[in-house]
């Protein structure tokens, strides 16, 4: 994180963490970090596992104890020997599954609490991320993060993690027990597995690269779906169902592709131990017997030893498994931790930052320049100084820069050069909090939830009453509009606004700013989409409303610059022209006296023959 | 904070309420719910089964081989025990053909054991990826085919589950499947070989088989509502973030990230909530299942001991008859594995059905229009009606004709309903009452994609593809880069798409992040205009861009052939067919140049068509028209001071 504090150039264009260059135990020990839950109780948890594997071994002990001592006593079965020992298996049985039970339930809940922790930490990260970061991700593939890369660490968590800890315990207690009937066949055992440890490393770095693959590919396979899902419309009214539909298909094959191999791989890595299984077995066999005739062993105890066996083999299976699912959920456990892993925003100073008076504020840009990541320069050198309290108009050609100074002034993004100051203060320095208090944009691209009209407004102001929300909308001249919805504030709006006309949607994210009573309101084409009465309403709402504030709007009707104290004229990243309205209109042949001919020609309807005209001149 | 964290689309409250309510115990739940769940558990894995026999087969086979083959190695173990080991310690000898047998017994019973666990596990998966990739192809064909109605009350989010989470829920039981089966086999002949050995001792060691059964019962009635619950959970979670992330923009403009992530959290924790009480329950269950054959092993002893005692059992089929419990404690387990997985699956299958069997697709017709059809196509609409909501009318009795060629304004204040409008010309939705022709043809008559053929539509709000210019512009459509060029240079698109570091083949970014809004609007303009559509709809196609670029925008759409270069220029341009006739226009506008390029001007008003003529009619007979589009003007105070032309 110091990296962004550093170089903010870098921050701003980062590309969301990946995590894949993560290792295991690397992954392991951040997860452990991110999650502190998960430590919780460890040790009694463990032990509970100790004892819950240890209870495994009461059976075979039985049996061969029974073997020898119960059945095979000298002078016929001991019934009440039997009898006892089997008493006391009972009670082990029973402490066995209240231990597992007592495990696996405490796994559980501290598996879910960390994994609940962890998504919600990564949900936050994801909107605390630079806008320029988030939008490196698609949000399907994003969504896959926060949610089945999550699922995917949960069940290793449960019946992994600590399994392997204790299936590792397992076979060395295996090993020190069977040692202790014979330490020759105990060697032979080992040897007979030394080949599959030797060849886990290989299979384990075959399968972290396959599982990746496969968490990778399920969140291409969420962008696939979302993707035609939220363009419905043009998807349907172009009729292009069939190659999106080939594109989801692409991406499903994918994922079913990357998945069959991983799984090839588990497969085979997981076969290796059945064989070192057998191998173990003749061995034990063929080298109990020759044991045997020098007395070392008891044929009982070969036997024992068979079961033994058996024991060293079940946890060294569970392990190589448990090695292999650890894959799959390492690799999405790397990926939600890969978000915490970016660097955060255009770092927020938090206490130690300055807060902004409250008051009309005063802009500045000192030789501001901006350049998107990887791209050329979008701003050049941009003074500009606007007075506190006045009504700023930006105007200038389509994709001159208006929106970039619109984000820059609301600290969407830092400049690459130069600074932004408020009031004084360079933005950078000024606390998050108190920055989105005063500050507000209305960005060109509004955006609504999926809920009704009051819950919306919520997001602009928490503790309106409803009141207050007619109130504003009142003040805001959508007094009428508002009265006319069947629903009034119940209103759902449908996914991202939809079920609102383009107009309405523009005029409840207009209304949520007002409530957000900000010092500072940038509004990017607020009302493009408003018709022209509506808009003239509004404009003059807006007027008395923002006084005592500072307000920049952009729009390309340029009846708003008319209405503006000063015009900022934007052309190609620079800022060429400022002053009123009327001044600017009479200095011919300047960028704004293009526009406003444009516009005005529009306006008396000889627009399109004008236009022709110009359109010649500067196609030639 | 409330309202905005506590919502919950009405579309997903009824199923929720259907199979359980949340916060009621599971006991207080309709028996024909519980019981269904094991019976239905084997229904969905027939599913998979009908599917793919053959991938089941196999992997079947391999499983089989390998429970049989783990029966044999307790086989080749009691072999090795009879014929080596005993008779190697009674007589202190053995020959080396004995112990060659046994290593080779051993290893080749293990090596058939690996092909059996390859086969098994890679065919279960393979089996498992497949029926996957089938339901998700199958889902996402019906995303794409469901009407936008559908789409308006299903979040994007909720759809990502099905897709996802669901589906891999729905087949979750295959992988345990293949072993599950494999067993039975392996517990079978164990079964019978006990049967075999001693025939009392047999039957005291079954009793595990009634118990089993039992403990599923209870766990299956107990975890079914808690797996619907968990699934619904996690596709909530999934329309949250979705949707949050979605709107990040706004998020972080109004500071609101806290309320987000509580927002997100909560729903987090009541799916923490939920796999913690169903893991408690398989908690209980698992080692319910493994402890069961030990205690079965245990009273096998018991009475074992006693039989030998009485001389009715040999002391070594009490040591077999245990062994073969304990090979069959491991088939059990297996198949509380596959047991465990059903109430996931059952709930993962049924939500996945439910999108499946989802009606209210669009019906079409066969017709077609003339292949050879050239120029504007004709444009009826007689008496339309269409709501949203039964009780609100928005259009009524609107009936509107465009001529071929001909271009007609659409004009109506915010919300009149004028992209409710186009989107009934494009057939996004069909209207309650009345009809639209082309070339006189219902538009419900038209083959699929006859429509998109001939009418192309630029909405309101541009949306574009993660892909290149070229890909969104095209939309898959085979054209040559010329044509594409034209299009972009009649949406004054050229320039700009000109200076992109890969021209054509810039990627773009998730609806076009690295665009400007009127670089998107152009895009978006664009891609209608390439397909040299005979109607053309524009809705408020250039209200993100500046006057001037707007001016040449409609200066290009007045030419015959919008792609010309300009008229003069169309001779040496390929892409150009000076013969094509132009296409009819519908345009949505508020500006008076748009308005001024119509032939003929219709406002609507309160739902129906108030008034229509040219715009000087207009503006002199209807004084709402004119309001609504003067406003400009009439709020204008200052004179308009002279422009750049006047003074020079
Ligand atoms: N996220 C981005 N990544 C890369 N380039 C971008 C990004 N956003 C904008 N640009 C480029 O920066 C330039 C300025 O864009 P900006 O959005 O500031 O224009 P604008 O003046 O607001 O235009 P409009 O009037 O069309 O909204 C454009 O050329 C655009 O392509
Ligand atoms: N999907 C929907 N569900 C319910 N109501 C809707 C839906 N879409 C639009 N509406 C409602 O229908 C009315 C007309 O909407 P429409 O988008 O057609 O208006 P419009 O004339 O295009 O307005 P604008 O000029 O703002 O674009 C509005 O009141 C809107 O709230
Ligand atoms: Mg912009
Ligand atoms: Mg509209």
């Amino acid at each position: 994180m110091s990296a962004a504090t550093a170089d903010p150039r870098v921050a701003a264009g980062g590309r969301v963490d990946s995590g894949e260059e993560m290792g295991a135990l690397e992954t392991i020990r951040l997860g452990l970090r991110h999650s502190p839950e998960l430590r919780e109780g460890l040790g009694v948890t463990l032990l509970l596992a100790v004892l819950a594997s240890a209870g495994q071994v009461v059976v075979p002990i039985t049996v061969q104890q029974t073997l020898d001592r119960g059945l095979g006593a000298p002078g016929g079965p001991d019934l009440r020997f039997t009898v006892l020992l089997g008493l006391a298996a009972l009670v082990a049985v029973l402490v066995t599954g209240l231990a597992s039970y007592g495990m696996t339930s405490r796994l559980f809940r501290t598996a879910e609490s960390g994994l609940a922790t962890l998504r919600t930490k990564a949900f936050r990260h994801v909107h605390d991320l630079p806008v320029l970061t988030q939008n490196t991700e698609r949000r399907g593939a994003l969504v896959a993060r926060v949610t089945s890369d999550v699922d995917q660490v949960s069940q290793f968590l449960v019946f992994g993690g600590l399994l392997f800890v204790v299936s590792v315990g397992q076979v060395l207690v295996a090993t020190i027990v069977m040692a202790v009937y014979s330490w020759q066949l105990t060697l032979v055992v080992w040897l007979c597995f030394a080949p599959l440890f030797a060849s886990l490393r290989y299979f384990q770095r075959k399968l972290s690269d396959a599982y990746g693959t496969v968490r990778r590919q399920v969140g291409a396979l969420l962008s696939a779906v979302s993707e035609p899902v939220v363009g419905a419309g043009v998807v349907r009214a172009y009729a292009v169902q069939d190659r999106t539909q080939q594109r989801i298909d692409e991406a499903v094959e994918r994922f079913q592709a990357a998945s069959t191999r991983a799984q090839g791989f588990t497969a085979f890595s997981f076969s290796l131990g059945g064989v070192s299984g057998g191998l173990a077995n003749a061995g034990v066999i063929v080298v109990g017997v020759l044991l045997g005739f020098g007395g070392d062993i008891s044929a009982g105890e070969v036997l024992a030893f068979a079961f033994l066996v058996s024991l060293f083999v079940g946890p060294v299976q569970m392990g190589t498994q448990i090695l292999t699912d650890a894959q799959n959920a390492i690799a999405g456990w790397r990926r939600v931790l890969g978000i915490l892993e970016t660097p955060a925003d255009l770092v927020d100073p938090g206490e130690a930052g300055v807060e902004l008076p409250r008051g009309p504020i005063a802009v500045r840009f000192e030789d501001v320049g901006f350049a998107y990541p990887g791209g050329p320069p979008v701003l050049r050198g941009i003074d500009l100084e606007l007075a506190p309290g006045s009504r700023i108009a930006v105007v200038g050609e389509t994709g001159s820069g208006k929106s970039t100074i619109a984000k820059l002034l609301t600290r969407l993004m830092d400049p690459t050069t130069g600074r932004v100051l408020l009031d004084g203060l360079d933005v950078r320095e000024i606390r998050q909090a108190s920055l989105r208090r005063s500050v507000v944009l209305v960005p060109q691209e509004g955006f609504l939830f999926d809920d009704t009209i009051a819950a919306n407004l919520a997001y602009g102001r928490l503790d309106a009453t409803e009141a207050e929300l007619r109130a504003a909308a009142d003040e805001l001249g959508l007094g009428d509009w508002l009265a006319g919805l069947p629903h009034g504030l119940a209103t759902r709006v449908g996914q991202r606004g939809e079920a609102l006309s383009a107009g309405e949607r523009q005029l409840v994210a207009l209304w949520r700013a007002q409530l957000a009573d900000p010092d500072l309101l940038v509004l990017d084409e607020a009302t493009s989409a408003v018709d022209p009465a509506l808009e003239m309403r509004i404009g003059r709402a807006l007027d008395s409303l923002m006084r005592g504030r500072t307000s920049v709007t952009i729009a390309h009707r340029l009846s708003t610059a008319e209405q503006a104290d000063e015009v900022v004229v934007v052309d190609r990243g620079e800022v060429v022209q400022r002053g009123p309205h009327a001044e600017l209109a009479r200095q011919a042949g300047t960028a704004y006296a293009r526009l406003h001919a444009s516009w005005v020609a529009q306006q008396s309807g000889r627009g399109a023959d004008r236009a022709v005209a110009s359109a010649g001149t500067l196609d030639a | 904070m409330t309202q905005v964290v506590d919502r919950s689309t009405d579309a997903q409250e009824e199923p929720r309420d259907a199979v359980v309510a949340p916060g009621v115990p599971p006991s207080a739940l309709d028996p024909a719910t519980r019981t269904a769940t094991t019976r239905d558990g084997f229904a969905v894995l027939l599913v998979a089964i009908r599917r793919e026999p053959w991938v089941f087969a196999v992997s079947t086979i391999g499983s089989v081989l390998f429970g049989a083959l783990t029966v044999a190695d307790a086989w080749v173990l009691g072999w090795s025990t009879d014929h080596v080991l005993l008779p190697a310690y009674r007589d202190g000898e053995i020959g080396a053909g004995m112990l060659a047998a046994v290593v080779a017994l051993f290893v080749g019973v293990a090596l058939l054991r690996a092909v059996g666990i390859v086969a098994r596990r890679l065919g279960a998966g393979i089996m498992q990826y497949r029926m996957q990739a089938h339901t998700r192809r199958a889902v996402t064909r019906q995303y794409l085919r469901l009407p936008m109605a559908w789409h308006q009350q299903h979040p994007t989010g909720e759809l990502l589950s099905n897709a996802n989470s669901d589906v891999e829920a729905a087949w979750g039981p295959i992988a345990p499947l293949p072993m599950a089966v494999g067993t039975v086999a392996m517990m079978v002949i164990a079964v019978v070989q006990m049967l075999a050995t001693d025939l009392v001792l047999a039957f005291v060691g079954l009793l595990v088989f009634p118990a089993v059964i039992a403990a599923n019962l209870a766990f299956q009635r107990r975890s079914s509502p808690l797996m619907t619950r968990a699934q619904e959970l996690r596709a909530e979670l999934s329309e949250v973030a979705h949707e949050s992330f979605d709107g990040a923009m706004v998020v972080k403009t109004l500071g609101r990230e806290s309320e987000e992530t509580r927002r997100f959290a909560e729903i987090a924790q009541r799916l923490r909530e939920v796999n913690v009480r169903a893991g408690r329950l398989r908690a209980a269950f698992d080692p319910a299942l493994a402890a069961l054959p030990s205690l079965g092993v245990l009273v096998v002893l018991a009475t074992g001991v006693h039989r030998v005692g009485t001389g009715a059992t040999a002391a070594g089929d009490v040591v077999t008859i245990a062994y073969l419990l304990t090979v069959v404690a491991f088939p059990i387990r297996s198949l509380g594995w596959l047991l465990g997985e059903f109430p996931r699956s059952v709930v993962g299958y049924r939500r996945v059905t439910a999108v499946l069997e989802a009606d209210g697709e669009m019906p079409h017709g066969e017709s077609r229009l003339p292949a050879d059809a050239r120029g504007g196509a004709r444009l009826e609409l007689r008496d339309v009606a269409y709501a949203y909501d039964p009780d609100q009318p928005l259009l009524h009795g609107v009936t509107l004709d465009v001529a071929p060629g001909r271009t007609v304004a659409l004009v109506g204040a915010t919300a009149s309903g004028k992209s409710t409008l186009t989107s009934l010309v494009t057939r996004l939705v069909d209207p309650d009452a009345g009809r639209l022709t082309l070339d006189g043809v219902d538009l419900r008559d038209l083959a699929p994609g006859e429509l998109a053929r001939a009418v192309a539509v630029v909405p309101q709000t541009a949306f574009l593809f993660d892909d290149t210019v070229r890909g969104n512009v095209t939309l898959g459509a085979d054209l040559p880069d010329d044509a594409v060029w034209a299009a972009l240079r009649a949406a004054q698109a050229d320039e700009f798409v000109a200076a992109l570091p890969h021209g054509l083949d810039t990627r773009l970014g998730e609806r076009g992040t690295s665009l400007s809004g009127g670089q998107r609007q152009r895009l978006s303009l664009a891609r209608a205009l390439v397909r040299r559509p005979r109607l053309l709809v524009l809705d408020d196609a250039t209200s993100a861009v500046d006057p001037e670029v707007e001016g040449r925008i409609l200066a290009a759409l007045r030419r015959p052939d919008p792609l010309a270069r300009a008229a003069d220029a169309s001779v040496d341009d390929p892409a150009i067919d000076p013969d094509v006739p132009p296409p009819s226009l519908l345009v949505v506008a508020y500006r008076k140049a748009t308005i001024g390029l119509a032939d003929e001007v219709v406002h609507l008003d309160g739902g129906r068509i108030a008034a229509r003529g040219t715009h000087a009619e207009l503006l002199a007979t209807s004084p709402a028209y004119a309001a609504l589009v003067n406003a400009y003007e009439t709020a204008d105070e200052t004179p308009v001071p002279p422009t750049a032309e006047e003074t020079r």
